[in-house]
């Protein structure tokens, strides 16, 4: 049913959907609408879960965490310092294959303090295990939640999934939103039943330690899921999903425009949204552009992007995060999968943009393709304003 | 694929801690016990058992030797002998 | 042979008091307990791969969290309609429970789940080599609280983490120690008949960081309850409602049988301090046995 709705509600109202036993979370901003929406609907007695109000971040993970080891569908929501905060315990959800899913409301790093988005708090995190899935618009946030679950707990997969929400744009923004019912979300969806419970009538231990004579399989376990399995998996569960609810993905990827472009740009998230507008009008005007959109970062489809983009002269890939003193993660990635290939882009140019929530104009984007002309860019910053970097301490 | 997640329960069985004593190890005398079952209460490797009075033993593949035993027992019957002695 | 809910084979210390201590409290728990475990030398030495001396579900995840992941698995078990029926157990040593899972441990007893939470103090940070801890005593010799011409050891005395624990308005707080098995494993039954969370600390004696021989583990332990250094007591709802009545020894009796107190035996200044402190557990909680 198609609804006018706040990105948060409509996740809140995924959520409760997906009938998770145990939700757990800590207030932190851009992340709470979410979860007051999701507290209201236990006190309103529409959603039977157990809302656990914890004193941390940190907490809240652990919490799901023993929930999910319990055999209980569970889930919870952050940003920013409170992702980072719950990091440790991330690291310990993947590493124990429990099939978590987190909404990240993403949000710039301290210091300075900034509640605005950028990408730089999940972009961290990016090596824990988990699967990353970003979405471009509140619709894709409500799909890809769904998502989430259904391949998180798939039996051949048993990790956690972090949906990616632009902090404030997606949350905060208002959008027609076609919403599921809970019967469609029942077919698509089956109830959790987990591989392994803590159970007194079958009792086990989760979490021992490895020596290095066992340790390392841990590890190459997790990769060969991540790249065998999960990537494999998300085209197949998205054409189930358009199956059920009649809105096609890839689910790893999303071409926009790309053929027989000579300039594509490469991004994640809602910013998304606004190069598509620029797509169009550019190609209206005859421009040959177009953009790939990555909806799975992890794990990272290198396959499908070298396949879409070997052919395409030049690239922009825009990065709304940073690896201080290298190269921007996403622009590494991209660079790195075409590395020894005969077909590639003649230019793969990086550039840093929308940082601690600076908005991404349609002017930002012609920018970008504009700087394309010239040689090649690494982590180029858009919109910088250098008059501020005057100010001296000495 | 999944690797080394899960262990079941109880399995430290398999791992014969007696190896690790060095020095002594417990006797029990069977003499005087008054099967009040302090030695077993108190073992910290749970590897003494028993049901009557002079009934007690240890599976001296699990005991590490460290005298608790012997220092319970309120008849003296338990005494911590040399490793190689007969038990 | 056995049929300990422990099992051995666990690869703790010769003597450990906390080995002894874990086995007496998931005895007086029984099969039906879930157990969450702090990171620390009770995880370590239960649980290497691919051997448990656990015959309960039991599950470790972090150094700091044992009281949070159990308040998810209380939760989860609410929600599945199987609380009654089964005991919640968050454990870990002294440093797990009263430095770094102090957050999570007050997060827990806060929120009122219905977990027992176990905090084996050992008095350091054992499992890393004997470090000192929030619960390390005062003027122990540690290896970060060492002994030195400039230093008597560890500069404070312990965190009274019963007391905040108490703060809490709780329905059951206590101490309790392996030198009297018969005591903790009563305490823990009663603590698993009330409702609501409940905290008990066992002193368990270490004889590698308190270097003493490992037989003697029992008789420190009694040391310290009879010297009132390491008082036991009981409270319900906020109330004191028992103690362990002592005839108190000097504080001698007790230091004189572990090396981390060896430096102490001959400064009288020094024992003096650590006589006050008995003398204030023994004053505040009024553990002196009527003369008959």
């Amino acid at each position: 049913m198609r609804q006018f709705l706040e990105g948060s509600r409509a996740i809140a109202e995924t959520i409760k959907l997906c009938k998770p036993g145990v939700i757990s979370a800590y207030p932190i901003t851009p992340q709470t609408h979410i979860v007051e929406e999701l507290a209201q609907m236990v006190a309103n007695g529409e959603l039977d879960s157990q809302f656990v109000n914890v004193e941390s971040e940190h907490s809240a993970a652990s919490v799901v965490l023993g929930a999910v080891a319990t055999g209980v569908r569970a889930f919870t929501a952050t940003s920013s310092q409170g992702l980072i905060y719950m990091s440790e315990v991330l690291f310990n959800i993947a590493g124990m294959r429990l099939p978590l899913v987190l909404t990240c409301a993403n949000r710039a790093m301290s210091a300075p303090i900034s509640i605005w988005n950028d990408h730089q708090d999940s972009i961290s995190l990016r090596d824990t295990g988990w699967m990353q899935f970003y979405a471009e618009n509140i619709q894709e946030a409500v799909d890809l939640h769904l998502i989430a679950y259904r391949v998180a707990e798939d039996k051949s997969v048993m990790l956690p999934a972090m949906v990616c929400i632009d902090g404030y744009i997606l949350t905060h923004g208002i959008e027609t939103v076609d919403m599921p019912s809970q019967q469609e979300v029942e077919e698509f969806l089956p109830k959790y039943k987990p591989l392994y419970k803590l159970d007194p009538r079958e009792p086990l231990t989760m979490g021992p330690l490895a020596d290095p004579d066992y340790y390392m399989e841990t590890r190459y376990a997790i990769q060969e899921t991540h790249k065998k399995e999960v990537l494999k998996l998300i085209p197949a569960i998205a054409a189930d999903f358009a199956k059920t609810f009649n809105r096609n993905y890839n689910g790893l990827i999303e071409l926009y425009h790309i053929k027989g472009a000579q300039k594509v740009i490469v991004a994640m998230g809602s910013v998304c949204g606004s190069i598509k507008q620029v797509v169009g009008e550019l190609r209206a005007k005859g421009k040959k552009v177009g953009l790939l959109k990555i909806s799975t970062y992890r794990p990272f489809p290198c396959k499908e992007i070298y396949e879409a983009l070997k052919n395409i002269p030049k690239v922009a890939v825009v990065d709304k995060a940073l690896s201080l003193g290298s190269l921007p993660p996403l622009a590494s990635e991209i660079r790195a999968l075409f590395f020894g290939k005969k077909q590639k882009p003649s230019v793969i140019s990086s550039f840093v943009a929308g940082l601690g929530g600076r908005d991404v104009t349609k002017e930002s984007i012609k920018e970008m393709l504009r700087q394309l002309n010239t040689k090649e860019k690494t982590g180029e910053f858009i919109d910088l304003k250098p008059e501020l970097l005057r100010e001296n301490y000495e | 694929m999944f690797g080394p997640l899960i262990v079941k329960p109880g399995t430290s069985r398999k791992n014969k801690t007696g190896s690790w004593r060095t020095e002594a190890k417990p006797k029990f005398l069977h003499q005087n016990c008054i099967g009040c079952k302090m030695c077993i209460l108190y073992c910290p490797e749970g590897c003494i058992e028993g049901e009557e009075k002079n009934t007690y033993k240890c599976d001296y593949s699990f005991c590490k030797g460290c005298g608790i035993c012997a220092i319970v027992c309120p008849k003296k019957d338990i005494v911590m002998i040399k490793e190689e002695e007969k038990e | 042979m056995n049929k300990h809910l422990f099992a051995s084979g666990h690869t703790a210390c010769s003597g450990c008091g906390q080995s002894l201590a874990a086995r007496l409290v998931l005895e007086a728990s029984g099969p039906s307990t879930i157990i969450a475990n702090n990171t620390g030398c009770l995880e370590v030495f239960t649980t290497k791969y691919p051997e448990s001396a656990w015959e309960v579900p039991f599950i470790h995840s972090l150094f700091e969290n044992s009281a949070a992941v159990a308040s998810g698995v209380e939760a989860a078990l609410v929600y599945l309609k199987k609380k009654e029926d089964i005991h919640v157990i968050a454990q870990g040593g002294d440093g797990g429970t009263a430095d770094i899972g102090v957050q999570a441990l007050s997060g827990m007893l806060e929120r009122g789940h219905d977990i027992l939470y176990v905090c084996y103090d050992n008095e350091a940070y054992m499992n890393t080599g004997i470090q000192r801890s929030g619960l390390t005593p005062f003027n122990a010799n540690t290896t970060t609280s060492p002994v030195g011409s400039q230093s008597l050891g560890n500069i404070r005395p312990k965190k009274p983490l019963p007391e905040i624990a108490n703060a809490h308005a709780i329905a059951y707080v206590t101490t309790a120690t392996v030198a009297f098995p018969q005591d903790l494993q009563r305490k823990v039954k009663k603590a698993h008949s009330l409702k609501g969370p409940k905290y008990i600390q066992v002193h368990v004696p270490c004889p590698l960081g308190w270097r003493h021989e490992s037989s003697l583990t029992l008789e420190v332990a009694k040391a310290a309850v009879e010297t009132g250094l390491f008082p036991l007591i009981e409270y319900e709802n906020g109330k004191l409602i028992g103690v362990r009545k002592i005839a108190p020894k000097p504080v001698q009796e007790y230091l004189k049988l572990q090396g981390r107190f060896k430096h102490l035996l001959k400064n009288s200044e020094a024992l003096k301090q650590l006589q006050e402190i008995a003398d204030y557990n023994i004053q505040k909680y009024d553990l002196r046995a009527q003369a008959t």
